[in-house]
């Protein structure tokens, strides 16, 4: 079993921080990676990008919504508790470099993805400005590690109950229009990550994007991660997460995001049947 | 010993089955077993030959007069301990050999009778009595040597290496990627044709023997095969199996709907999705379902399809009948079942509706031509012979490529132009030193014995290196 040492819960309980001991994951894993989990025997590998690893304590931390059945079931899931199994780490780094000033924009848990790529590019030597966005003030996380990994952090809510009031993409032109930015490096839900291209291939920013499509194995197996790049399949799970987000095709993922919406619901029912009794 | 004469003449004793329509729609094992009484009538008809063609034509050379000698006598417990000498998994290859190009095809009985010993079932009888009769006495272990060995993948390669070093004295410890070990076993090969218990209990019986049994270790990522060095590992054996799904790569292939079978039989098998929602992985249950292929995987993942439900289920493989790869028995369980064949037709593209869904598949009628590099005639299309079939779920099992997952992090492997690793064939040897491979990794594709046979090979190799030097 890999146990839970610390457990937070975010955004009123929609969004569960697990930090997980885990030595040879978190020697060895950078910035970017994944891991898939499995909480028991009866459940689901789900895959989760890691939001901080820790190899002194040899803790991995990831930062998931509860979404579906299987994060349900991983909420559940107290201090002293933990998973089954966990592989990793998995995909390929994030490449840093020292692109001179580079843009960080996160949507939703999408945060929790780009906070260690943020403070990474930063530590590389970069001008960091981030920008980060939630519907809602109180489901927006990890405003002040992003303070602390960037040198100019805005914030947006859709609703305006916090910063500005509106979405990433707003505040992203404006910079843009403002100075001239290096790289970009956008993750959150799929329509966030794809308007965001759209307005850096404008632009003519290079764009990464961090990708979660279905997965099963994570090792380039199954082939049920696959993306349309530029036109061509790639596997998320070996030769992404990341990719040039100019060059994905979001439609498509979005779609295949979907494949199993029917039987999500079912068991969405079944588990309100059971609450119910 | 007494010749079994004139018992030859006999009829080749069936296996009891689940009824067709019946089992069409449960997992549970289809052939049911032989009774002791039908075991020893079949192995009655062996003819004892003096040379065998059985033994030649097996690729581990199991001494199989010698062990249905023993069951025609009632000695089951001896008829086991003969075929573990070269075998040691023969529960899972009594159901899995394709025996029918193998030892059966070979067996002297059929170019006289017509029907050639039911091999195969007798070893499958000859185990599962052993396992059922809890008789599996650990076999003795030579003095411990203090040498450890790493056995990369729990496939049967990595298996009979592990079993057979473990027996010699070495210190095992086996690293699987997936949370279950077994490879193909486990998430490949449904449990209507391998109970998965039976593979549990072979790993379990390793374990009381001493193997260390490492689950999610994706070594390559987890670990890499250069550390193992570094930890104290002295010989590592690469068995990581050929898990890169080939797809078909024409328009469309991206619809919801369409999977490889790697996917479908990994959510089916090793998830127990088929259980869904008692356990929570999902799996598509179509209606009407291709399965593209027409191999042992195609036969199993469209028999998967019918059990979950679907109304139709065609295999579209194009070539003809006499190319079909599978197993004899498993094309003529899939028909008995209500699977139907779709023979030289090939399909050139998917079609799907405004949500990314599969609704169809266009194809095209293939006829055989002049024989290709593999001596099989080449399928080549015919004009105008378009035609659609209506589908909601594709299932693409047209082969599987070398996973470059290791390969790729471990310098010193020569691969060829496919990504095979390169080995010496009488040591199981790759480039580097002190790291051996076998299985589909080495061989592409192929069958569990093969990969039991390199197994064997390979252990022998490192025993030698572990006591005599490379
Ligand atoms: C659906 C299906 C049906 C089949 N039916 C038959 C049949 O009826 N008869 C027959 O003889 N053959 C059959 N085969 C073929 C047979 O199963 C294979 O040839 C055989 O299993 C190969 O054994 P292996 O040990 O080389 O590899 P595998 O069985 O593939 O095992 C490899 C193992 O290594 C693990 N692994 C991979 N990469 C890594 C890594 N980097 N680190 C750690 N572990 C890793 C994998 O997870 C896997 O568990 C079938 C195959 C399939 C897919
Ligand atoms: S070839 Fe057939 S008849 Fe002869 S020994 Fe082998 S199984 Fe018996
Ligand atoms: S998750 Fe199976 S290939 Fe990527």
């Amino acid at each position: 079993m890999y146990p839970i040492m610390h457990r937070e819960e975010m955004s009123g309980g929609t969004v569960v921080l697990n930090e997980i001991h885990a030595p040879q994951i978190a020697a060895r894993a950078k910035p970017g990676q994944f891991v898939i989990l499995k909480a028991n025997e009866t459940g689901e590998r789900i895959p989760l990008t890691m939001a901080d690893t820790n190899p002194g304590s040899g803790t991995i931390t990831v930062i998931y919504q509860v979404v579906g059945a299987s994060t349900r079931l991983f909420k559940t899931l107290a201090v002293g508790q933990g998973y089954d199994d966990i592989i990793g780490p998995l995909g390929k780094p994030t490449r840093i470099e020292k692109a001179g000033t580079v843009l960080c924009v996160g949507g939703g848990t999408g945060v929790a993805v780009l906070h260690p790529i943020t403070r990474a590019f930063k530590q590389a030597g970069n001008r960091v400005i981030g920008i980060i966005g939630a519907r809602t003030r109180g489901l927006l996380i990890l405003e002040d590690r992003m303070a602390a990994a960037t040198d100019e952090l805005h914030v947006c809510t859709d609703d305006g109950t916090y910063g500005h009031h509106g979405f990433v993409t707003d505040v992203l032109k404006t910079i843009l229009a403002r100075e001239t930015v290096n790289q970009a490096v956008a993750i959150g839900p799929v329509p966030m990550m794809k308007f965001v291209c759209a307005i850096t291939r404008e632009a003519g920013v290079p764009t990464l994007v961090s990708l979660n499509p279905i997965m099963v194995d994570g090792t380039g197996m199954c082939g049920g991660c696959r993306v349309s790049v530029g036109g061509e399949n790639r596997f998320a799970c070996v030769d992404g997460p990341e990719f040039d987000g100019h060059k994905v095709d979001f439609d498509q993922l979005m779609q295949r995001l979907g494949a199993y919406r029917a039987e999500e619901a079912a068991i969405g029912a079944e588990h309100a049947c059971k609450i119910g009794r | 010993m007494e010749k079994n004469t004139q018992t030859w003449a006999l009829p080749r004793q069936s296996m009891p089955e689940q009824d067709p329509q019946v089992r069409r729609s449960n997992f549970k094992e289809v052939p049911l077993g032989y009774t002791e009484q039908a075991a020893v009538m079949e192995a009655k008809r062996c003819l004892q030959c003096k040379k065998p063609g059985c033994v030649q034509g097996c690729p581990v050379a199991v001494d199989i007069p010698g062990f249905i000698q023993k069951i025609a006598d009632g000695n089951f417990d001896e008829a086991i301990k003969i075929i573990w000498r070269t075998n040691s998994l023969p529960a899972v290859c009594g159901r899995v050999c394709p025996q029918e190009i193998q030892c059966e095809g070979a067996c002297i009985l059929a170019k006289k009778a017509g029907a050639a010993v039911a091999i195969g079932n007798l070893e499958r009888f000859a185990a599962d009595r052993a396992r059922a009769a809890q008789a599996q006495d650990l076999p003795a272990k030579e003095p411990a040597t203090g040498k450890k060995v790493a056995v990369v993948g729990s496939g049967p390669s990595g298996l009979t290496v592990a079993g057979d070093l473990v027996l010699k004295g070495h210190d095992v410890t086996v690293f699987e990627a997936f949370h279950k070990a077994g490879g193909v076993l486990v998430y490949g090969i449904p449990e209507f044709r391998l109970p998965k218990d039976i593979v549990r209990s072979e790993v379990a019986m390793l374990e009381r023997l001493g193997v260390t049994v490492a689950c999610n270790q994706v070594v390559g990522r987890t670990v890499l095969l250069d550390e193992l060095f570094e930890q104290g590992f002295e010989a590592v054996y690469v068995g990581v199996g050929a898990g890169l799904p080939t797809f078909l790569n024409i328009p469309g292939e991206n619809l919801i709907g369409i999977l490889s079978a790697n996917e479908y039989l990994t959510r089916a098998n090793l998830m127990k999705a088929y259980l869904f929602p008692e356990y929570e992985t999902p799996i598509a249950r179509g209606k009407n379902v291709v399965v593209l292929g027409a191999g042992n995987v195609a036969m199993d993942a469209a028999r998967t399809a019918l059990r979950l439900g679907a109304e139709t289920v065609r295999i579209v493989y194009r070539r003809s009948r006499t190319e079909m790869p599978a197993r004899g028995a498993e094309i003529h369980h899939a028909e008995q079942e209500g699977v139907e064949m779709f023979l030289l037709s090939n399909p050139v593209r998917f079609c799907g509706d405004a949500q990314g869904r599969l609704t169809g598949m266009d194809c095209i009628k293939m006829e055989l031509g002049e024989p290709d590099a593999s001596g099989r005639r080449r399928p080549v299309p015919m004009p105008d012979s378009d035609f659609h079939l209506a589908c909601d779920l594709a299932i693409v099992a047209v082969g599987a490529g070398a996973n470059p997952l290791l390969t790729g992090s471990t310098g010193g492997l020569k691969l060829n132009k496919w990504g095979y690793i390169v080995t010496e064939e009488e040591s199981a040897k790759t480039t580097r030193r002190g790291v051996w491979a076998g299985g589909d990794i080495v061989t592409g594709a192929a069958t569990v014995i093969l990969a039991m046979g390199a197994g064997r090979i390979a252990a022998n190799s490192i025993h030698k290196y572990l006591t005599l030097g490379w």
